[in-house]
C-alpha cells in the first residue's frame, strides 16, 4: 500500500548530482544521482556499511560530499553562506536515529527548542504549539517527563515532534524502526504515512527494516557497498517483485547472498 | 487581521496565509481582544493557508471567547484546525502532587538521609568483604590495573604537584614575612612554613589534588561503565565488581598520596627556601631552622593522614560512579559527588585527625 499519491511531474525538492562520499581514501559511494519528489516518502535503503547514513548526513549539511552536489530545496545546502543557510535549515526537520532529545529539557522544553531560537512567538503560543505537536504523535501525557524517563519508541517519536516543530517542509528520519519491536515500529510507520497524508510533507527516511519500506516507500533507492552506489531505483513492491539484480532480489527475500 | 466590533461581539478576519511569523506579532492583541468575546467571529472567508501555529492560535481565541462563531473556512483550513484540535485535546500528564507541609519534607530528608547513610555503610561492608575475599585469593586481584592506576593517579599528576608545592612554599613564606618582620622573627619563618605543609598543608592539598584528578575520574569511568551495564555484566559472569573494580583503584589512590603529600612538602620547602634566600637568609640557615624545628613524627604522621585519606577518596569516587544514574547527566554529576565527597570528608577526617594526634602527644 503506498503511503501518499505523489504526482510524478512534482518538482523534485532534493536532488543528488553526481554524489560521492570517501574516507581516508576509501570510497563508500560515488556518482550518485536522484531526485526526490514533493509529498512523496522516499526511502534510502541498503544493508549495513553501503553509506545510507553517510548520503543522509550530507543531505542534511552535517558533511560535505567528497564530489558533486546536494540540492535541497533549490539550493546547494553546503555551498550556502550563514544566513540563507541557516533560513532554509527552519525548512527541514530530521529526526535522529535514538531521538538526540537534549537530555536535561522535558519532551515539551525538547519541542520547544527551535521554536524560542527561530520564531517570536510568545511563550503561551510555544507551549501550546509543543502540545500540540506532543499530541501529534501520540506523547500528550508524557510532555513534563525527561528523555531518560521514556522508551526508545516514545524518544523516536518525540524526535519526529521537534523535528516538526517549524512545520518543515521536508522530514528526515533516521533509521525510525531499529530497535523496535514489531508492534510499536508498525504504529511508527502508520504516524509516518498519517504524517505525510495529512501535512503534506516530504519524508525521506533512511533504514533496512524490510517491513517497514514495503508498508511506507512510495520510491526508494537501494546503496551497495560492492557497487559503491546505487544498484536500484523506484517503488519498493515493483523492486521486490520484479528485480532481477541479485542483491536486490536477496535484500527483498532476506536471503544470505 | 481586521478587527470589527459587532453588536455584543468581535469579529476577527483573516486574509491569504497565517503562518507562524505573522501568528508571533498578532499573538498578544488577538488574545487580549477576545477574551471574553461573546460572540466571537472568525471570518476566515479569505483565508488561503495556515500551519500548526496559525491553527493553535485560532483554536486558543475559540478557548477564550465566550462563544465562537467560525465563519466559511476551506475544507483544508477545516482539516488543519481538526487536527491540532485532536492533538491539543489529548490527555495531558497528570498534575505533580502538591508539595509536602515543611514537617513532612522534613521527615522526608531525615529519611532520604539514613537510606544515604545505610547504602554507604552497605557500600562499605561490600568492600571489606571483596578485600577478604582478595586476601584469601590473591591471584584475583588485578595487579596490572593497579600499575595503570599508580601511573595515572601518581605519574601523571608530578607535575601538578611540584609546580602547586612550590608556589604553595612561595606563598606561605612570603605572606608571613611581612608579620613576622614586625616581631623580628623573621628566622622562624622555616619553623612555621615547614611545620604547617609537613602536618597539615601537604597532605590535605595532595587530597585536593587528588580529588580533583583522580576522584573525579574514577567516578567517571566506572559511571560509563554503569551506564554502559559492563557492570551488570561484570555481575552475570560471576565477578564481583568491588573486587574487579574498586579494589585496585582504592588501593593505587592510597600507594599514591603519601608519595604526592611528600612531593609537596619537599617542592613546599624548596619554595619557602627560595624566598627566604631573597629575605636574606642562606639556605644552610634554613636548613639548620628546620632541622631543630621538624621531627620525624610531624613526618610521618602527615604521610600517615595522606593516606587514610587517599583510601576516602578512592572509595568515595569508586561509589559516586557505581551509583550513576542512567540519563546524560548521570556521569557528569557522579564526577562532582565524588569530588565534593571527597574534599568534604578529607577536612572532616582532618579535624578527627587533629584531635586525636593531640591526645596522642603527637
Amino acid at each position: 500500500m503506498a503511503g501518499t499519491t505523489a504526482a510524478p511531474t512534482a518538482p523534485p525538492v532534493i536532488q543528488g548530482h553526481d554524489l560521492a562520499a570517501e574516507f581516508g581514501g576509501r570510497t563508500i559511494f560515488q556518482h550518485l544521482n536522484f531526485n526526490v519528489r514533493r509529498g512523496e516518502i522516499f526511502v534510502i535503503l541498503g544493508g549495513s556499511g553501503c553509506g545510507k547514513s553517510t548520503l543522509l548526513k550530507q543531505l542534511i549539511g552535517l558533511l560535505p560530499p567528497s564530489a558533486g552536489q546536494a540540492e535541497v530545496l533549490g539550493q546547494d545546502i553546503h555551498a550556502l553562506a550563514a544566513a540563507p543557510r541557516r533560513a532554509l535549515l527552519q525548512r527541514i526537520g530530521v529526526m535522529f536515529q535514538s531521538g538526540a532529545l537534549f537530555g536535561s529539557q522535558t519532551l515539551a522544553e525538547n519541542v520547544m527548542v527551535p521554536l524560542e531560537e527561530h520564531t517570536r512567538l510568545p511563550a503561551a503560543a510555544r507551549r501550546l504549539l509543543a502540545r500540540a505537536k506532543l499530541g501529534l504523535v501520540g506523547l500528550s501525557d508524557a510532555a513534563d517527563r525527561l528523555p531518560a524517563e521514556i522508551s526508545g519508541g516514545m524518544a523516536k517519536r518525540a524526535g519526529i515532534a521537534r523535528a516538526m516543530a517549524l512545520d518543515p517542509e521536508i522530514l528526515f528520519l533516521d533509521e525510525p524502526s531499529a530497535g523496535l519491536d514489531p508492534i510499536t515500529s508498525a504504529e511508527l510507520d502508520a504516524l509516518i504515512r498519517q504524517l505525510a497524508r495529512d501535512l503534506g510533507t516530504t519524508f525521506v527516511v533512511v533504514t533496512h527494516e524490510l517491513a517497514s519500506i514495503l508498508a511506507i516507500g512510495d520510491r526508494c533507492i537501494m546503496l551497495d557497498k560492492d557497487a559503491q552506489g546505487m544498484i536500484a531505483e523506484g517503488d519498493p513492491r515493483d523492486l521486490r517483485d520484479n528485480s532481477t539484480h541479485p542483491t536486490v532480489r536477496a535484500f527483498f527475500r532476506r536471503e544470505a547472498k | 487581521m481586521q478587527i470589527t466590533p459587532e453588536a455584543g461581539g468581535l469579529r476577527l478576519s483573516f486574509a491569504g496565509a497565517l503562518a507562524t511569523a505573522e501568528v508571533a506579532t498578532l499573538w498578544a492583541e488577538a488574545t487580549t481582544r477576545a477574551r471574553g468575546a461573546n460572540p466571537l467571529r472568525l471570518d476566515l472567508t479569505k483565508l488561503e493557508s495556515l500551519d500548526s501555529a496559525g491553527a493553535v492560535l485560532l483554536l486558543q481565541l475559540e478557548t477564550l471567547a465566550a462563544k465562537t462563531e467560525w465563519l466559511a473556512p476551506s475544507a483544508t483550513v477545516q482539516a488543519m484546525l481538526a487536527r491540532t484540535r485532536a492533538a491539543l485535546a489529548a490527555p495531558q500528564p497528570a498534575a505533580p502532587p502538591p508539595p509536602l507541609p515543611t514537617l513532612g519534607q522534613i521527615g522526608q530528608a531525615v529519611m532520604h538521609g539514613g537510606d544515604g547513610i545505610i547504602t554507604r555503610l552497605a557500600f562499605l561492608g561490600e568492600i571489606v568483604v571483596s578485600t577478604l575475599g582478595v586476601l584469601r585469593v590473591p591471584r584475583r586481584f588485578r595487579f596490572r590495573e593497579l600499575l595503570r592506576h599508580l601511573d595515572e593517579a601518581g605519574l601523571g599528576a608530578f607535575g601538578l604537584t611540584v609546580l602547586l608545592g612550590v608556589l604553595l612554599g612561595m606563598i606561605l613564606a612570603y605572606q608571613s614575612s611581612a608579620p613576622m618582620r614586625r616581631f623580628g622573627a623573621e628566622s622562624f619563618i622555616p619553623n612555621l612554613v615547614g611545620i604547617s605543609l609537613l602536618r597539615e598543608l601537604g597532605p590535605l592539598m595532595a587530597a585536593v589534588i587528588l580529588a580533583g584528578r583522580t576522584g573525579s575520574s574514577y567516578a567517571a569511568e566506572i559511571g560509563t561503565m554503569v551506564v554502559n551495564e559492563e557492570v551488570d555484566a561484570l555481575r552475570v559472569m560471576g565477578i564481583d565488581p568491588a573486587a574487579w573494580l574498586v579494589l585496585p583503584r582504592v588501593l593505587g589512590a592510597m600507594l599514591v598520596m603519601p608519595i604526592l603529600a611528600l612531593l609537596l612538602d619537599l617542592s613546599g620547602l624548596l619554595g619557602m627556601g627560595l624566598v627566604m634566600d631573597t629575605l636574606g637568609f642562606p639556605p644552610s640557615s634554613v636548613q639548620a631552622a628546620l632541622e631543630r624545628s621538624l621531627r620525624m613524627k610531624d613526618l610521618i604522621g602527615g604521610l600517615f593522614k595522606a593516606a587514610i585519606f587517599g583510601i576516602t577518596i578512592g572509595l568515595i569516587g569508586c561509589r559516586a560512579g557505581l551509583a550513576a544514574g542512567r540519563g546524560p547527566r548521570a556521569v557528569g554529576d557522579a564526577a562532582t559527588s565524588a569530588v565534593v565527597g571527597g574534599i568534604v570528608a578529607t577536612v572532616i577526617l582532618d579535624g578527627i585527625f587533629a584531635v586525636l594526634f593531640h591526645r596522642a602527644g603527637w
